[in-house]
């Protein structure tokens, strides 16, 4: 046993992967407790306290970057050191280089969140960050870019395992679409205000452009790099078809990149672009359905394993939500459901099956996986696991619901009509039937959040063991060694 | 000839696989946004759009600031339903000189494209300081902040100057603002030039009076003269119902 993790120590960095597993959860806590209560001020608006720093519009770009960038992006570079070292078998090409990521990503988050409560903001969605942090980013993510192509360079095995790809992708498209969607001219060099370069319709296309695929790459291709991994190792079989992979790969990244125009169906967007997006979202679906599949048919003829294991479950669940986002989706595009849906909590629905059903879920499966092996250790509990499922799916299906009723009803609301051809409802009255539903969606979100924390707590509890445990270890063999 | 195409060779050559994912991203996104800037019917020709006065453009920045976008859209879609809650569709024309563009995604409030000249400035400080105030069912926070503080109007000029330097027509230049009196009329072109910008934020707060209070200009004041102005510089009774299908 000794003898495998001091090899294991040598041969691989663990290390880095150890800082970013945990400061995934870290950011996942911090991010999902804010998600919570901005969903809360939108329920009992006193909660916004007469104050800017907590007011909704410069809390919100708080929740979205501490869990898109701070769990997600935190999850995926764990995951991704992890991968490419375990699969090409060889160190990462550079601690250096590695810790450099780590403490500039850990800055960018801190950075950013502290500045969006001080009011500065590019007033871009899921790109908030004004342009000196946008600059760190960019280069943080050269870094990281060397260090991934570096150590695949230095693989001992010919082929690229497929994980690989998926991450290589996701690190190319974020460098793509980050450094187009911030380009800006600062007022000053000693000031944090900046103009985008694009103004209205050009702009519009270029930040749904980038927000779209912030989905795409971001938070799906990165993921099914991490679901390419986990889920057969998990399942303790092979991926289910080779082949489909190379197909869905190719297809998903080349598809993805028109898509973001569906965004703006309607808007003053010229109807060539935004049709186009529509005919290649719903294109869209077979490469996503591609993955899918792949995943979860990996585990045909180990089926009994949903029932015994609960990291298996996470990891299913995930996939089935990653599906039923991916078929929400092309239907939202078709232009005739967006006259409806758009503008409506149905989209923030979307979103939450998306980010908390596929990819939240999927990066406790995988954590889960993953850290008891860096820590050399078992999991502490598997009963707050079996714990941690219940509310996290409990509190999306909560969240989902009450988005999809109070979507619609928006919807319906606003186009509804009087028998004199005026209009039913007045604004103020569709808020009013929200009401409910904002509630709803914050208990869901509270349930999710505590098991967020069940989760961190048994992994903390896991991560003391491990160690525990590796210090008895070292004192047996110094006393060996001193006897012999 | 004889090509026979394996995958393997992208699998095992990272360069070959890194160019390939490359182009594969690459496409969709020239395709659909380069065009953008060059096919001519993609802004309509319309008269009346101007870039914001000082005034305005520094409401439009604390309106950024706010994140007033996660909540309210400024992009009114062409439907039966809209046209009467909100008015005429909006153009591309209308935000072209919009650095960032505000149209939004969400309308947890309502859609504030076409809001100017609709309430009263009066009525806006009162909503904005206390917006269950004037509508029992919002759940638009309080925004206090902005009555109490001062505008910061030192750097009002180097805000003009980086939107010049972007595309905004603001002149700095005698030829750039005879241009601008040719272009917009020498009451806007006025307010357009750079040089006189802190003395015509002035004046127009001074004689817009916003946000009631005559002591000093606060953040209000700047904000609420962005919103009077939103939807209001095309004057759509010069145009035929269909006037702009053709360039959808």
């Amino acid at each position: 046993m000794a003898v495998t993790t001091y090899s294991g120590a040598e041969q691989y960095n663990f290390d880095i992967v150890k800082k970013f597993a945990v400061m995934s959860l870290v950011w996942a806590v911090v991010g999902m407790f804010v998600g919570v209560y901005i969903a809360s001020e939108l329920a009992w608006p006193f909660l916004n306290f007469d104050s800017p720093y907590f007011s909704f519009g410069r809390f919100r770009p708080v929740h979205t970057t501490s869990v898109i960038f701070g769990f997600g992006g935190s999850a995926l570079f764990a995951t991704s050191y992890y991968v490419v070292q375990r699969t090409c078998q060889t160190r990462l090409m550079s601690d250096g280089i590695a810790s450099f990521t780590f403490w500039g990503w850990m800055a960018i988050i801190v950075l950013a969140d502290i500045s969006y409560v001080l009011g500065y903001s590019q007033a871009r969605e899921y790109a908030e960050m004004e342009w000196p942090i946008d600059i760190l980013i960019e280069v943080v993510w050269v870094a990281y870019l060397i260090l991934f192509v570096g150590t695949i360079m230095r693989r001992k095995q010919p082929h690229i395992y497929v994980a690989n790809w998926f991450y290589l992708a996701f690190i190319l498209a974020t460098a793509l679409l980050h450094t187009f969607n911030n380009l800006a001219m600062p007022i000053d060099l000693l000031s944090m205000k900046s103009y985008s370069l694009f103004s209205g319709v050009q702009d519009a296309m270029t930040q749904w452009w980038y927000g779209h695929n912030a989905v795409g790459f971001f938070l799906t291709a990165a993921f099914l790099g991490m679901m390419y991994y986990f889920v057969p190792k998990q399942a303790g079989r092979p991926i289910y078809s080779y082949r489909l992979s190379i197909v869905h790969f190719w297809a998903l990244g080349f598809m993805y990149m028109w898509v973001g125009a569906h965004h703006l169906h309607w808007t003053a967007l010229p109807d060539w672009t935004s049709s186009l997006a529509a005919a290649f979202s719903i294109l869209l679906l077979m490469p996503s359905w591609g993955g899918m599949i792949n995943g979860i048919m990996t585990l045909s003829g180990a089926w009994d394993k949903l029932r015994t294991d609960p990291i298996m479950r996470f990891m299913i669940v995930a996939l089935s939500f990653y599906g039923m986002s991916t078929f929400e989706g092309p239907m939202m595009s078709l232009k005739e459901v967006n006259a409806l849906s758009h503008y409506t909590d149905w989209t923030i629905g979307h979103v939450h099956s998306g980010a908390l059903g596929w990819v939240a879920m999927i990066t406790f499966g995988s954590l889960y996986h993953m850290m008891p092996k860096l820590w050399d250790t078992k999991i502490y509990s598997q009963k707050l696991i079996e714990w941690h499922f219940w509310l996290a799916t409990v509190g999306i299906i909560l969240y989902i619901v009450a988005m999809w009723i109070s979507g619609i009803t928006q919807g319906l609301m606003w186009r509804t009509f009087d028998e004199f051809g005026n209009l039913k409802f007045s604004f103020a009255e569709s808020v009013a039937a929200m009401m409910p539903f904002y509630a709803m969606r914050a208990i869901g979100g509270m349930f999710f959040l505590t098991g967020t924390v069940l989760m961190t707590f048994n992994m903390f509890m896991t991560i003391r063991q491990g160690k525990r445990e590796n210090a008895i270890l070292e004192a047996k063999l110094t006393a060996k060694l001193a006897n012999a | 000839m004889n090509f026979n195409f394996k995958h393997e060779w992208i699998e095992t050559n990272i360069g070959l696989m890194a160019v390939l994912t490359m182009l594969a991203i690459s496409v969709g996104g020239l395709v659909e946004i380069a065009p953008l800037f060059f096919i001519d019917k993609t802004i309509e020709k319309v008269d009346g759009v101007r870039p914001y006065t000082p005034l305005e453009q520094r409401g439009r920045d604390i309106y950024t600031r706010e994140g007033c976008y996660l909540c309210h859209s400024q992009m009114i879609r062409p439907f039966r339903d809209e046209k009467l809650r909100y008015g005429h569709y909006s153009l591309a024309a209308e935000s072209q000189y919009d650095h960032p563009f505000q149209w939004g995604s969400k309308r947890t409030g309502p859609d504030l494209a076409r809001v100017g000249a609709k309430y009263s400035n009066e009525w806006h400080v009162q909503h904005l300081i206390a917006p269950r105030s004037m509508v029992p069912e919002s759940v638009m926070p309080n925004y206090p902040w902005l009555l109490s503080t001062p505008l910061d109007i030192s750097d009002t000029a180097a805000r003009m100057k980086a939107l010049r330097k972007v595309g905004v027509p603001y002149s700095l230049t005698q030829a750039e603002y005879d241009a601008n009196v040719v272009k917009f009329g020498e009451t806007v072109a006025r307010q357009l030039h750079i040089p006189d910008a802190q003395k015509n934020l002035l004046e127009q707060a001074n004689f817009g009076n916003y946000d009631g209070d005559r002591s000093g200009i606060s953040e209000l004041d700047a904000l609420i003269a962005y919103l009077q102005v939103l939807g209001t510089m095309v004057d759509f009774s010069k145009y035929t119902d269909d006037a702009f299908v053709k360039y959808r």
